[in-house]
């Protein structure tokens, strides 16, 4: 009896009932009429109370989009999806912007606390046990279909200067700053699904962190797809001014639903002068089941642009779920001196696919960037790392490291890497490797010769396979990370 | 899904679709043949010339690198055969078996093809498509299967080129030269077309030179199909010092069979557009397959290498090595893809490719990729690019060495990784002086 | 007394054939060393992943009982916390598992099968860090992977370290000495000596006497064709050093 095998035979047992946020709220909506037209984004728009320009920028967007043609060079296959049977916006009935959480509808309340979300401000992620007194606070948005319901710690935010707040509302708070900076990292003309999402999109968190100032505590975003047959297409922008810092972490999940839903986001950062932004994220959309049957079409554009000199950012990504993930956090490195990072473990199992990966493009002179990605496929999914690295002309003493590699759990599944490496100066130095392997099976019986469990030991290897990535996220983070892990495996990891 | 548009003919596509059309009648081949060529034709006039969107092409747009079609070359006349005899002087003296195709054709009066050892045969490709049931029937467009334009373009208009056939156990020792020349101050356009077939336990050494006139913009399509039997040992060395205005497009397909040694290494200096293809499929089991290659590119340069190797049987070991050394306004692209199929478990590869650029204004491309489907595997790649180590470089110069010398030794010992592995000892010593020559010459 | 290791009539193949453990009988009582000495491929190494379960091997006849419990019905974790301890010739090497976290997780494994009340982490570290010390194993060395980048020697070390921290009752020591130099092999060999008490069994697989001088058996075994031919007291090591297996083979054939 080989241990592999056995673990192998255990992930195709698994079974629907393995994805823990599942459940369904019940609570009435108000949604745009079905499917996508001039008439709809004006309702949008309208709902949102928008400037004409804000009107105009999406109206634009759409007779774009109405040219341009889905990508096919992913590796992921899906039936054509009908853009006109979604609802492009939903909101719970009666709602209105809440001004305290003794406003929110308490349905939605219950939501976020079965997930482990916690809105009220003296609370933590669940699940982590932290003496009261050293628990570090977190800002939560939390965006329940199309709106945000509550956004949490906006006075002690707001003392610091510090703006986090709907994007809707930071239109109409903001305007010149979201005018100012909104679009100009992932333009109209950028992909089929970011155009569409200039459309349409509903709702999103909008951060501006000004000069000079540490954020004061990690800011987080949970997004949560609840109504049938919706679209969810958020948009996040954060802007982090001259010497200042920022950590932010977003987290989803959404319905078991036998039906596929969509959610195409973009999210926009901007650094400028020495300033950092870590953007973290858990995603564990629903997958589907084990034949393939529902889950997420997670086609998402996220951009982070090094504007100022030596400004940094860093993408960190844990993507357990989705039935598609088509997804690639990219850094320009366009200051001088600035730096770029992706850290990022996809797994994938059952009939889950996995397209993603990173673009780091190095514009600026002595700009470095780093890449450490960890593939890891069971069951019958296909995983696959896409990644760009570039020196443009003027990109002297540009540096990159990239380090992908890939671990497959049973022959049923694919793992692929397809990087692009590209320069163009003589001073840029790229270096880049990648492995595939399999969990070996002499490993894990050391392991079990040592009185571990068949599951723990390949909890423990693969544990070990992530560990560099694991460690960039915020600890907090890095605890959910590693329990959602640990169940997206489930069968082979205990 | 939209459907795709068909994009609009270029100039080169019309008149290759032209020269199709007058050629057919006289082009070599049967019936069979006759059908076959139709169909890569067709192929072809679906695809168009390879552009940006065409993933395995990304990096060559061949309808913009070839804005016109040249005619075909005529048969070679007494003066073109005089002008090839001197050809091949990289790899003379080396006492090889050379054959000789002068501007397309196979020129037997020129070949040397006296004392063919036991089990070896050796005939034009025109004479072996023509006759009814020669080995082009069996093999031709059956190696590998490979839908690429620039093969079907190819197969349609194949003219002549060489079938070498080694029977089962046979052991080759002397080395097989083919030394393909473009003579003329007329730019012209050859499609040459080879088959190279080892039966079981053979063994043999195939060389491939290929170079014409400096300032003619003349085009080589050229082809080479292998089967390596089970057991079998081939190797195969390619050497590019084309013209400095000829685009060169060469496709070799391999199929390798249980247990045999496989190798292929790869030489190109010159040429304005080279683009070397080669596609392996591991068929059976315990195969060991070596792959290498070395550019050395200078002024506007710009040569492609696409490596496509099918792991579809379990246990087989590859290694792919390349360099390349750019300078000027060159251009180096690699694509290295390693697929290994869900049977072939116990599957060893392992890929490295590194660019060195020598100036401001080089540029180098990777992509080296992998495709797995099965678990108990050990397979990785590694990419370089960069400039010269400038520590090294100022340790030797401390040492007394010129900055050029000291540059040539570094960069020797750069291509050197790939040259070592080249078997013929004669072989790995031209290539290496070709190295130095090259690197000592550049401005 | 009741034998803590009892092998009868053990039959064992490699997984597609070949015939490795051929009616093998072996009784250990607590307390006992006993050392299996024979030429390379009698099938030693064999013996110790049969006993350890080790997948790829099939048991075609006979039984093992190890402190009264069919040992072969049970997963090799199961084994280990039974007590059974394999000492691996070559330790595999576990990238980005620290040592620490490796082996907390061995230990309160194998504690919670057994119902006992698993170490905190402090508790742990103390006591790793005290048997470490004895071994020349730093806290250096507890931090990197698990025998990622070792040495041999430092590879047999943290061996041993696993072994004294997990306390066994049978320790199955396969060519312990392989790939020590003198002064690694006497670190261990103390290390080994240390844990010699009335209720701890050895079983010591080697080739070459050199390692019973440190570790000094109380029967000798030699080992051939899969079963053991021949038994005795230390001084049969000392005697097959001087005439080799030439004769034990006839006997086995």
């Amino acid at each position: 009896m080989a241990a592999v095998q056995d673990t192998v035979e255990q992930v195709r047992s698994i079974d629907v009932d393995q994805y823990k946020y599942g459940f369904e709220t019940n609570i009435e909506s108000e949604k745009a009429p079905k499917g996508l037209s001039e008439e709809v984004i004006r309702y949008i728009s309208a709902k949102k109370d928008e400037p004409e320009w804000m009107l105009q920028w999406r109206l634009d967007a759409y007779s774009r989009w109405l040219t341009m043609q889905e990508p096919e060079w992913a590796r992921v296959s899906y039936p054509p999806i009908d853009y006109q049977d979604l609802y492009y916006y939903s909101q719970p009935k009666k709602f209105k912007a809440p001004k305290s959480l003794d406003e929110v509808d308490p349905e939605i309340l219950k939501t976020y606390e079965k997930l482990g979300i916690p809105l009220r401000e003296q609370e933590i992620l669940a699940g982590v046990e932290i003496p009261e007194g050293e628990r570090p606070k977190i800002a939560v948005d939390a965006v329940f279909d199309s709106v945000s319901v509550a956004t949490t710690f906006k006075e002690e935010l707001k003392a610091a200067g510090v703006i986090f707040m709907p994007i809707s509302e930071a239109l109409r708070e903001h305007p010149d700053l979201v005018k100012q900076y909104l679009g100009s990292v992932v333009p109209a003309t950028d992909n089929y699904y970011a155009t569409l999402n200039q459309a349409v999109f509903s709702d999103g968190s909008f951060v501006y962190i000004p000069p000079g100032v540490r954020c004061p505590m990690e800011l987080s975003t949970y997004f949560r797809i609840n109504e049938k047959n919706t679209g969810q297409f958020e948009r996040t922008l954060i802007i982090a001014d001259k010497g200042s810092y920022v950590s932010y972490l977003e987290g989803c999940t959404a319905p078991m639903r036998d039906e596929n839903q969509l959610h195409a986001a973009v999210v926009e950062l901007v650094a400028l002068d020495d300033a950092e932004i870590k953007y973290s994220t858990v995603q564990n959309w629903y997958p589907g089941d084990a034949e393939g049957k529902g889950g997420i079409y997670n086609f998402v554009t996220k951009r982070g642009d090094c504007r100022g000199k030596n400004s940094k950012i860093s993408w960190t990504q844990v993507e357990t779920g989705s039935a598609i993930t088509w997804k690639y956090p990219s850094c320009v490195l366009r200051g001088e001196g600035s730096s770029g990072e992706f850290y990022s473990i996809a797994i994938s199992n059952g009939r889950q696919q996995v397209d993603s990966g990173t673009k780091m493009i190095h514009l600026g002179k002595n700009t470095t960037s780093r890449i450490i990605s960890k593939g890891i496929s069971a069951g019958k999914s296909n995983n696959t790392y896409r990644g760009l690295v570039s020196a443009h002309r003027k990109a002297a003493g540009a540096r990159n490291f990239t380090n992908c590699d890939s671990l497959l759990i049973g022959d049923n599944c694919g793992a692929h890497t397809v990087p692009y490496i590209e320069a163009k100066n003589p001073t840029a130095q790229f270096e880049h490797e990648a492995t595939t392997s399999k969990i070996s099976e002499d490993m894990l019986f050391y392991c079990m010769q040592r009185g571990l469990s068949q599951e723990d030991a390949v909890a423990l290897v693969v544990n070990g396979f992530v560990r560099d990535v694991l460690q960039q996220l915020p600890m907090e983070f890095a605890v959910e990370a590693q329990k959602l892990i640990s169940i997206s495996l489930e069968g082979s990891v205990g | 899904m939209a459907a795709t548009v068909r994009p609009m003919k270029t100039g080169a596509e019309l008149a290759l679709a032209e020269i199709f059309s007058a050629a057919r009648p006289a082009l070599p081949g049967g019936p069979d043949i006759a059908a076959q060529r139709a169909a890569a034709f067709d192929t072809f006039a679906d695809a168009g010339l390879p552009h940006r969107r065409v993933e395995t092409w990304k990096y060559t747009d061949l309808r913009a690198l070839m804005r016109d079609a040249k005619p075909l070359a005529p048969l070679p006349d007494a003066d073109a055969k005089a002008q090839a005899a001197t050809a091949g002087a990289l790899l003379g003296g080396l006492g090889f078996r050379r054959l000789f195709l002068v501007n397309g054709t196979f020129v037997p009066e020129l070949s040397d093809l006296t004392d063919l050892e036991s089990g070896l045969s050796i005939s034009s490709m025109a004479d072996a498509l023509a006759a009814p049931a020669g080995l082009p029937a069996t093999y031709l467009g059956r190696t590998v299967s490979s839908s690429d334009a620039v093969l079907a373009l190819n197969t349609a208009l194949m003219g002549d080129g060489v079938v070498v056939h080694v029977a089962a156990g046979a052991v080759v020792a002397r080395p097989i030269e083919m030394v393909f020349v473009t003579t003329g101050e007329t730019a012209v356009a050859t499609f040459t077309r080879s088959l190279v077939v080892l039966e079981e336990g053979a063994s043999a050494t195939f060389l491939e030179t290929h170079e014409g006139p400096a300032g003619v913009a003349y085009q080589v399509n050229t082809a080479l199909e292998m089967v390596v039997g089970a057991g079998a040992s081939v190797e195969r060395i390619k050497i590019t010092t084309e013209g400095a205005e000829a685009v060169h497009l060469a496709t070799m397909l391999a199929r390798v069979e249980t247990g045999a040694r496989f190798a292929n290494t790869f030489f190109t200096s010159g040429g304005s557009v080279v683009r070397n293809q080669l596609l392996v499929h591991l068929a059976g089991e315990g195969i060991n397959a070596h792959m290498g290659g070395v550019s050395l590119l200078a002024g506007k340069q710009h040569a492609d290498t696409m490596l496509s190797l099918d792991h579809a049987a379990p246990s087989c070991e590859s290694r792919e090595s390349f360099r390349a050394v750019l300078d000027g306004t060159a251009q180096d692209i690699f694509q290295g893809k390693i697929a290994v199929r869900q049977a072939a478990q116990k599957t060893d590869a392992r890929m490295l490719s590194r660019a060195l650029l020598l100036s401001e204004t080089a540029e180098s491309c990777n992509k080296p990729e992998l495709e797995i489907f099965a678990d108990d595997v050990q397979c990785g790649h590694g990419c370089t690019t960069g400039t010269l180590d400038q520590q090294i470089k100022f340790y030797l110069m401390a040492r007394g060495i010129p900055a050029k010398e000291a540059e040539a030794l570094l960069i020797q010992a750069f291509v050197g990784e790939v040259l070592d592995a080249v078997g013929p000892e004669g072989v790995r010593t031209a290539l290496s002086e070709a190295t130095r020559a090259w690197l000592l010459g550049r401005e | 007394m009741a034998p803590l290791l009892e092998i009868k009539d053990l039959h064992a193949e490699i997984a597609g054939g070949r015939k490795i453990i051929n009616g093998m009988n072996l009784t250990i009582n607590p307390g006992e060393v006993h050392a299996i000495m024979g030429p390379n491929g009698a099938g030693k190494s064999t013996l110790s992943y049969v006993l350890s379960g080790k997948p790829g091997y099939e048991i075609t006849g006979g039984e093992v009982l190890f402190r009264g419990v069919n040992l072969l019905e049970l997963s090799p974790d199961e084994r280990a916390a039974q007590g059974m301890f394999l000492c691996f010739q070559y330790p595999l090497e576990i990238p980005g598992v620290s040592n620490m976290a490796f082996l907390h997780t061995a230990v309160n494994s194998q504690r919670k099968k057994r119902g006992e009340v698993e170490l905190t982490s402090p508790e742990l570290v103390r006591k790793v860090r005290e048997l470490g010390k004895t071994l020349g194993i730093d806290a250096d060395m507890l931090k990197r992977p698990v025998n990622v980048g070792f040495s041999g020697g430092e590879k047999k070390r943290n061996e041993t370290l696993q072994m004294m921290l997990l306390e066994p009752y049978l320790c199955v020591l396969d060519e312990a000495d392989s790939g020590l130099d003198i002064d690694a092999l006497k670190v261990v060999s103390n290390g080994v000596n240390a844990l010699r008490s009335p209720e701890r069994s050895m079983l010591v697989i080697t080739h070459y006497q050199r390692l019973l001088d440190y570790i000094v058996p109380d029967v000798v075994h030699v080992f051939s064709a899969g079963r053991i031919v021949h038994s005795g007291g230390k001084e049969l090591a000392l005697e097959l050093e001087a005439t080799g297996y030439a004769q034990y083979q006839n006997e086995a054939a």
